[in-house]
């Protein structure tokens, strides 16, 4: 038997060697410049201008004067560049009677975001492990509740929450504000994480169990740490939620608690004067640094976490 | 002996679904009892409700004579290994092993003591300051085992530990488990759905279905003297042969007929009486078949025709076609026959079982 084979190796060997010779071998070379890759590169390009020129238009324009404005190119690069606009909009453009620029905004969306992001986040949070994992009475109806909260319009809720506000005594208050914040955050969190925790393997909150764990001891020492991704994702949709936000803005504080949101529209819409379009597009881009930001730094993380969360749900 | 876990009349239901119902178990000090049965016949429920993951709807669980039906599962005295580890990814070895240990507060000094035993029996030291990821599967299983080690439990819960390993570590990790239960003398609970396992590993077997134990034996009671046709279809591979056919009487003595074909059935140690008439089916394992020189004298000879053969190695199993059946012959692996071969055979009656077609139960 082994004879065998060694003789017929030699002959086999030969009989590869000539279709090597001629035939195709190796990886397959790829044409660079097909009709599907032009359509892809194609599609993707126009996709990007169609994003970016606006951009670009903002970002040229903040730093132009405004004679250089009036002269009307609004694609031109700036042949002058001056940072007055941004300075001016940070610091000194008026909103009604205030001539204090954007910042007062600023620091007042930091104020209500951050609170608002880590209390709704972490009641969320609690609420989703419960939902997934300790399935007592009446989860189900209880989980329903909250689903069906996420669909009702914001506008038939503004008023009853203006006066149970003003019954406590928050009404135009910051902390009124950020209470506004996490309710209305909770129903899409609380379906985010009890979805990722249902992701998980069941088995792992069984072996917690029989290790006796309990409720707080499973949740900080098992489950958070698992949970790292969602929370990011969680983060990046509070926070970019409450910064751009509105609505709540203008309806539950006072002038002097007014988001950044708030105060740029003030800013560009105000009628007294000449319109300064440079101030108005600096304005605009400063107001939309901070979502921006959050995006770059964590935009892969918030990948790998909608991913993560959507396998199973 | 004393009994280890006792199960008295329990049943579970999911709504209108009874999972279980009405069952009885007693595990003795120190056995290894095996749950078998294919998927959703219950076995991993009736665990889950040992040890405390589920809420029983009627009945009592009493482990080492405490009732512990409403006792949270630390309090059961029980350690558990699952088939996918469910090792905390987030913390090393060693911290999984003591994690159990420092949510009960035990002294440092303890902790430390039992992971080195732990670790030492389990033979997984140098591991200890690696994370789960960084293990391979049987590992990952070994830690698991440990888990429940450290714990000092009397008993032993293991729910389709091997399932997720191949074929090599499987069979390492079976003769593992055996060695460890020898060795430590808990008692064991252990559910598969692998008839392997179960033999090799088993005092005792229930074989589950539809939430019913079918029988509770061992091992080798449940092979030779299956209780029923599902037992014995479901124990041993390749599977029983069945006859359909009906009792009869020759000569005063019990026959079996099927399509004409007439067995004798001498040396069949039957439960009940062989009433001629009686609707039955005949049940002989593929190595209780013999075939050509292997026929002792005197033996009643059958003709068949060989139809396909099997060569595993130390075996060769022949597929045969007798009187319009076709069944399966176990021979020795050296043995060869070509497809369309006539070979005579003889079928050991002593090894066969008879089960009533309608009660489905051994006569």
């Amino acid at each position: 038997m082994s004879d065998r084979t060694i003789q017929a190796r030699p002959a086999a060997a030969a009989g590869a060697l000539v279709a090597t010779l001629s035939g195709p071998s190796g990886a397959k070379p790829k044409r660079r410049l097909s009709g599907r890759n032009i359509m892809i590169y194609g599609t993707l390009f126009v996709a990007a201008a169609y994003y970016l020129l606006p951009l670009y238009v903002m970002v040229v324009t903040s730093l132009k004067g405004m004679p250089e404005i009036r002269l009307g190119n609004i694609f031109s690069p700036p042949l002058e560049i001056t940072f007055e606009p941004w300075v001016k909009a940070w610091s000194s453009a008026c909103t009604g009677l205030n001539c204090d620029g954007l910042s007062r905004g600023f620091w007042n969306s930091v104020r209500i975001t951050i609170p608002s992001t880590i209390i709704s986040i972490m009641i969320a949070s609690i609420n989703g492990y419960a939902l997934s994992n300790w399935r007592f009475k009446g989860a189900d109806f209880f989980f329903t509740i909250l689903i069906v909260g996420a669909f009702i319009p914001y506008q038939v809720m503004i008023y009853p929450i203006v006066i149970v506000l003003r019954e406590i005594g928050l009404y135009g208050s910051l902390s009124g504000l950020v209470i506004v914040h996490t309710i209305f955050g909770m129903p899409i969190l609380t379906l985010l994480f009890r979805n990722y925790f249902a992701s998980l393997p069941e088995e792992l909150f069984k072996a917690a169990r029989i290790d006796g764990a309990g409720f707080w001891a499973i949740y900080f020492r098992i489950m958070l740490p698992m949970a790292l991704p969602i929370f990011v994702v969680a983060m990046i949709l509070q926070i970019t939620g409450i910064w751009n936000d509105f609505l709540f803005g203008v309806v539950f504080t006072r002038p002097e608690y007014y988001p950044m949101t708030v105060q740029l529209n003030n800013i560009v819409n105000s009628v007294q004067g000449v319109k300064e379009y440079n101030v108005n597009m600096a304005a605009t881009i400063l107001t939309g640094a901070v979502p921006l930001l959050v995006y770059f730094i964590s935009g892969r993380l918030f990948v790998r976490g909608i991913a993560a969360g959507a396998v199973k749900g | 002996m004393n009994s280890s876990v006792s199960i008295k009349d329990l049943s579970l239901s999911f709504g209108a679904v009874n999972v279980l119902e009405n069952l009885n178990l007693e595990i003795r000090d120190g056995e290894f009892l095996v749950l078998l049965g294919s998927s959703g016949c219950g076995k991993s429920t009736l665990l889950n409700c040992i040890a405390g993951l589920l809420d029983i709807s009627e009945g009592q669980v009493f482990i080492k004579g405490k009732n512990v039906t409403w006792e949270e599962p630390k309090d059961r005295g029980i350690g558990m290994v699952f088939q996918s580890y469910a090792l905390y990814p987030q913390m090393t070895v060693e911290k999984n092993l003591s994690f159990g240990l420092k949510v009960a507060k035990t002294p440092q000094a303890e902790i430390d003591k039992r992971v080195a035993r732990a670790a030492e029996i389990l033979q997984i030291q140098p591991l200890l300051k690696r994370k789960p990821s960084e293990l391979s599967g049987g590992q990952r299983q070994r830690v698991a085992i440990g888990r429940a080690l450290v714990r000092d439990v009397d008993v032993f819960l293991f729910d389709e530990p091997l399932s997720n390993l191949d074929a090599k570590l499987r069979s390492e990790l079976r003769v593992e488990i055996k060695r460890l239960h020898q060795s430590l003398k808990n008692t064991m609970i252990y559910v598969t759905h692998d008839q392997i396992e179960a033999l090799t590993l088993a005092d005792r077997i229930a074989i589950m279905k539809n939430g019913v134990i079918q029988q509770l034996d061992d091992p080798i009671a449940i092979y030779n003297a299956p209780r029923n046709l599902f037992v014995a279809g479901f124990i041993g591979s390749p599977s029983m042969n069945f006859l359909n056919g009906e009792l009869a009487a020759r000569d005063g003595k019990p026959v079996f007929v099927a399509n004409g074909v007439t067995f004798g059935l001498d040396g069949y140690d039957a439960d009940g009486t062989l009433k001629a008439g009686r609707k039955a089916v005949l049940g002989v394992r593929p190595e209780h078949i013999k075939v050509n020189e292997d026929i002792a004298a005197g033996s009643e000879i059958h003709d068949a025709i060989v139809d396909i053969e099997e060569p595993m190695g130390a075996d060769n199993l022949l597929w045969l076609k007798h009187a319009g059946h076709t069944m399966s012959v176990r021979i020795n692996g050296s043995r060869r026959f070509q497809p369309g071969t006539a070979v005579k055979l003889a079928f050991d009656m002593t090894m066969a079982s008879v089960f009533d077609a309608e009660t489905e139960l051994r006569i």
